[in-house]
């Protein structure tokens, strides 16, 4: 058998169980001499204990220790806080402005001032979060869930439906973001997040039902998934046992990244006036009104901007830390 | 008195397609991956099955424990052509030939534990155990393959090569087959973990009375465990017969060039041995030689090679030698 | 120290450290041998042994990090191969030290025809222009026995079969004349008949060009028929290094007995084969004495706690095991 390419991983061969608790797991390949000692192993108690490192367990211990994960995980479980209980940190109602104090600076309980219709920045910034933390989970869970389970079934079957879903996946491919949004939205126009959500699903969908599809054509060439074959496994089983948990790891990175890029999407249809539209509070619509006054009062638009590149940036920054923990290449 | 032939294949052909164009397909060809196989595997017995890469032996594998579906022929089991069968009928028969893979590092499922893994035949077969005992029968069989019951709740990854071949061997063995079909059991493993397994394969033999279709490209491991070995070549068998026939006197050319070039361990009988060298590389199956497949390799070859297929029989010089075995070969003789 | 005093490649005491997740390995662990001008070397081991790592240290191909060099030194015509200037390095890999990769097709250049690859040799070592160049390739081609060279030339690597391929690294190798070629389980890739074409060939061009050979193998059989001498490892350590014909028939080392005894001959038919116990040490817990202990069905007390030195064991060979004298008594055969 060739050796293993031992700059990477020179002990690959040798059975290694440094179990959490740091005791070597040890067992001898030897039918006569097996050591039946309990105390060697990591102990192994009733039905999942779980000392055994999974590539879940071995990301999350990578993870812990990557700083930009910390940060992004931290940042966005704060705009998590506040897109539920705006009210905790914003008591005031971004809705109730005053013409009075329009494109005034900031000042004292106004500490972001006020807009071009004299609200409050700071509030509208802080209930700005729940609009664009909600389409962008809910556009993910949707493309992910209509990807997935189209890529995945295309990828496991193949044949006809997978080139049928393949052509179908290229012509949503070539949809302009823009002008598909400018089409589709003042079609569907509501106003409540749907229509954006879901035009963001159609556009999405395509991006993860490729990496599903890819990951499954991958995980059903494995001979585990053959050995439950040929034991009868019925596709149900095949599929939800043995596939998908060995297919799920690439669709959750490129998700989490493509949440990023959702809630920047989100904030550009609402610029150009198709996405999110009053009195919805969002980030896109502060900074289109901001936009236009951007020389005499650029406080309007920095606040809700920045709030934007942060969630947008820990979003991606998050994916790529998942990423980077689940590439057992990268090991 | 000769035991009852457990499995008979007959005439077994597996061709894959080739095919161009995606929406309207047609075909261009085809791979003869396996072109006329037979054989029979009595109760308790080990055939060996050797060739090269590409030879169609793994394909022969998997068209027996019906991950494949052959093309013509048929597959006999204890009377009874599975390659026919469907639905419940299928799921007995495939409870009683199972198969143990090649690579331990990827058949067995990193997401599952030892104990998911070795117990998974009881869930697709809940008839084989009832649901309380299935626990207790997977740390037997851990046992049986002298791996720690205790280690039950471990992943794959937590075991070296040798102990996940004996994880895939468990699970083999869990329905408490008749027939194990093992594909290169041992090519992935250290020369000195190699010995381990053999030795398990033959006292699980002897403890559960099973039939081993091993299949191997490795000469020397297939000599030592099987009773019985066949050669094959580009999807059709060269020369079978038992161990003795076919390493002693092997009557094929190809088998006689395939013996002389294995690397014997030691230097002194290296030397002694005549040598053949082949020249030139396999054939690609798309598009094998007419007549005999081994003839554009051969030094024996003649016009009547290329005309006509020669049948695997017992040369009529042979046949009542004590060395009496088939070989696929117009021109078989000992060296 | 005239260069033709010194042998060809002389490693000593070499120490190669990878630091990973469960903490370092120590893949090399003091690993000394010698390789004479025109003599091959076979480097038995399995994996995890040590001996490619080894064999990349000599390249100066290993992957630093996460590989370190902690010690030793790698003499090639009594130079230090180890502190010399990279520039001065690279200029000798190629010209002078070969390297033959076990999978031929990643070690080519996907999008380069072979004819193309070859040349270049020439092109950037002898400063050959590209049409003489080109037709130096095409009869390095027709040395290594490929049928329709000329042709051939400007196939891909792709193209060609396994086997085919192997002498396309091979020819790649030799095309400088250089003085070591390292061959890294040159045939493990290919099947038993390809294999025995490759080796013949390669034996061959080595007599031709009085070249010297490491042989980096795990195949106890490969190695019987061309190796002029056997070092054996095993994690990270050389424990049996000897001529071939003796180490064959009087192992004296415990580990080289087992070796040769748990593989199944094809001349005869044993019953049950010897079983080594137990596994390969994981190479970041090396037992502490001899690395073989745990698995040795002659270990006594002294091997737990120190490491046995090289024992010289008879004319040109040596044994990292306390009891040598027994085991080489015990293994008449």
């Amino acid at each position: 058998m060739p050796e293993q390419p031992a700059a990477h991983d020179p002990g690959a061969d040798t059975a290694v169980g440094p179990a959490a608790g740091g005791a070597m797991a040890v067992a001898t390949d030897d039918a006569g001499t097996l050591q039946r000692s309990l105390d060697q192993g990591p102990v192994p108690g009733g039905p999942g204990s779980g000392k055994a490192r999974s590539l879940w367990s071995d990301a999350w211990h990578d993870l812990r220790r990557n700083p930009v994960f910390v940060a992004s995980a931290l940042v966005i479980a704060f705009l998590l806080l506040i897109a539920v209980w705006p009210q905790s940190i914003a008591p005031g109602n971004p809705l109730s402005c005053d013409l009075a104090m329009a494109q005034d600076g900031p000042s004292p309980g106004h500490p972001f001032g006020f807009d071009t219709q004299g609200c409050d920045v700071y509030t509208r910034t802080v209930h700005g979060a729940r609009a664009s933390i909600t389409v962008g989970l809910c556009a993910t869970a949707g493309a992910a869930l209509l990807g997935s389970v189209l890529g995945g079934l295309a990828g496991y079957y193949g044949g006809w439906w997978d080139a049928l879903l393949s052509r179908l996946a290229d012509v949503f491919f070539g949809i302009p973001v823009i002008l598909g949004g400018l089409v589709f939205l003042s079609v569907v126009t509501s106003d409540t997040v749907w229509p954006v959500v879901g035009f963001i699903v159609l556009l999405g969908w395509p991006q993860i039902s490729r990496i599903a599809r890819g990951a499954v054509v991958g995980a059903k060439q494995h001979d585990y998934v053959q050995a439950a074959r040929s034991l009868g496994a019925g596709h149900t089983r095949l599929l939800l046992r043995h596939i998908a948990p060995n297919a799920v790891a690439p669709v959750i990175v490129v998700a989490t990244i493509a949440l990023g890029t959702y809630i920047a999407l989100e904030a550009t249809l609402s610029f150009i006036g198709v996405g999110l539209r009053p009195p919805t509070v969002s980030w896109g619509i502060d900074i289109s009104n901001a936009s236009t006054q951007i020389r005499n009062a650029p406080h309007m638009l920095l606040w809700p901007a920045g709030a934007l590149s942060i969630t947008v940036l820990s979003f991606i920054m998050l994916g790529d830390a998942v990423r980077d923990a689940l590439d057992p290449k990268l090991r | 008195m000769t035991p009852e032939p457990l499995l008979q294949v007959t005439d077994l052909v597996k061709h894959y397609p080739l095919t161009r164009g995606i929406l309207f397909r047609k075909q261009v060809g085809a791979v003869h991956a396996v072109d006329g196989v037979s054989f029979t595997l009595r109760r308790g017995e080990t055939l060996g099955i050797v060739g090269e890469s590409g030879c169609g032996k793994s394909t022969v594998a998997r068209l027996l424990v019906g991950l494949e579906r052959p093309t013509a022929g048929q597959i006999r089991y204890r009377g009874e052509d599975i390659t026919k069968l469907s639905g419940p009928a299928l799921r007995t028969v495939r409870r009683n030939i199972q198969m143990v893979f090649q690579d331990p590092y990827t058949s067995l499922n990193p997401r599952m534990t030892v104990g998911d893994i070795v117990g998974e035949p009881f869930e697709i077969h809940p008839e084989a155990a009832p649901k309380g005992d299935r626990r207790q029968r997977v740390r037997e069989l851990l046992d049986v393959v002298g791996l720690n019951p205790e280690h039950i709740n471990r992943y794959p990854h937590q075991f070296s090569g040798g102990q996940r071949q004996r994880i895939g061997i468990a699970r083999g063995l869990a329905l408490r087959p008749e027939v194990i079909v093992a594909d290169e059991p041992v090519s992935a493993l250290d020369v000195s973990v190699q010995a381990q397994v053999v030795n398990l394969m033959q006292r699980l033999q002897g403890q559960f009375g099973l039939s081993y279709v091993f299949i191997a490209h490795d000469l020397s491991v297939v000599r030592h465990i099987s009773d019985r070995v066949a050669v094959m070549y580009l999807g059709r068998f060269a020369e079978a017969g038992t161990d003795e026939e076919i390493y002693d006197h092997p009557t094929h050319p190809y088998t006689q060039a395939l013996l002389s070039a294995v690397p014997v361990p030691d230097p002194a009988a290296g030397a002694a041995r005549g040598r053949i060298i082949l020249t030139g590389d396999v054939p690609s199956p798309a598009a094998p030689p007419s007549g005999c497949r081994f003839r554009t390799r051969c030094w024996k070859a003649t016009e009547r090679c290329a005309a006509e297929v020669p049948a695997l029989a017992v040369p009529a010089w042979l046949k009542d030698g004590p060395a009496a075995h088939a070989s696929a070969c117009h021109y078989a003789a000992e060296r | 120290m005239t260069t033709t005093t010194a042998p060809l490649l002389d490693v000593r005491d070499l120490h190669v450290e990878f630091h990973t997740r469960d903490g370092v390995a120590k893949a090399v662990n003091g690993v000394s041998y010698t390789v004479e001008a025109g003599r091959t070397l076979a480097v038995l081991g399995e994996s995890g042994s040590g001996k490619s790592v080894t064999a990349q240290a000599v390249m100066g191909i290993l992957d630093t990090p996460p590989g370190r060099i902690t010690a030793g030194q790698v003499l090639f015509r009594g130079q230090d191969l180890l502190t010399m200037g990279e520039e001065h390095r690279r200029r000798l890999r190629g010209a002078k030290l070969a390297m033959i990769f076990q999978d031929a097709l990643s070690a080519l250049n996907p999008v380069m025809t072979v004819g193309a690859q070859l040349g270049e040799m020439y092109e950037v070592h002898q400063g050959m222009s590209r049409s003489d160049a080109r037709a130096r390739a095409v009869q390095l081609m027709d040395r290594v026995r490929i049928p329709a060279a000329k042709q051939r030339a400007g196939d891909y690597p792709h193209q060609f079969s396994g086997g085919m391929r192997q002498r396309i690294m091979i020819a790649m190798a030799v095309a400088l004349e250089p003085d070591l070629i390292i061959a890294d389980e040159p045939t493990t890739a290919l099947d038993v008949t390809v294999q025995a074409q490759v080796m013949d060939l390669l034996a061959e061009l080595r007599r031709e060009y009085a070249t010297g050979l490491v042989l980096i193998t795990h195949d106890l059989g490969v190695v019987a028929d061309v190796a002029d001498h056997i070092a054996v490892m095993y994690a990270g350590r050389v424990m049996e290094s000897a001529p071939v014909a003796e180490l064959y028939a009087r192992p004296a080392h415990p580990y080289t007995r087992g070796l040769l005894d748990s593989i199944p001959r094809l001349d005869r038919k044993g019953r049950e084969l010897y079983a080594i116990k137990g596994l390969p040490p994981s190479l970041t817990a090396v037992p502490p004495g001899c690395p073989f202990n745990p698995r040795c069905p002659m270990a006594q007390d002294i091997c737990r706690t120190d490491r046995p030195p090289l024992h010289p064991a008879g004319p040109g060979r040596v044994s990292a095991c306390h009891f040598w004298k027994e085991t080489l008594e015990g293994s008449a055969r």
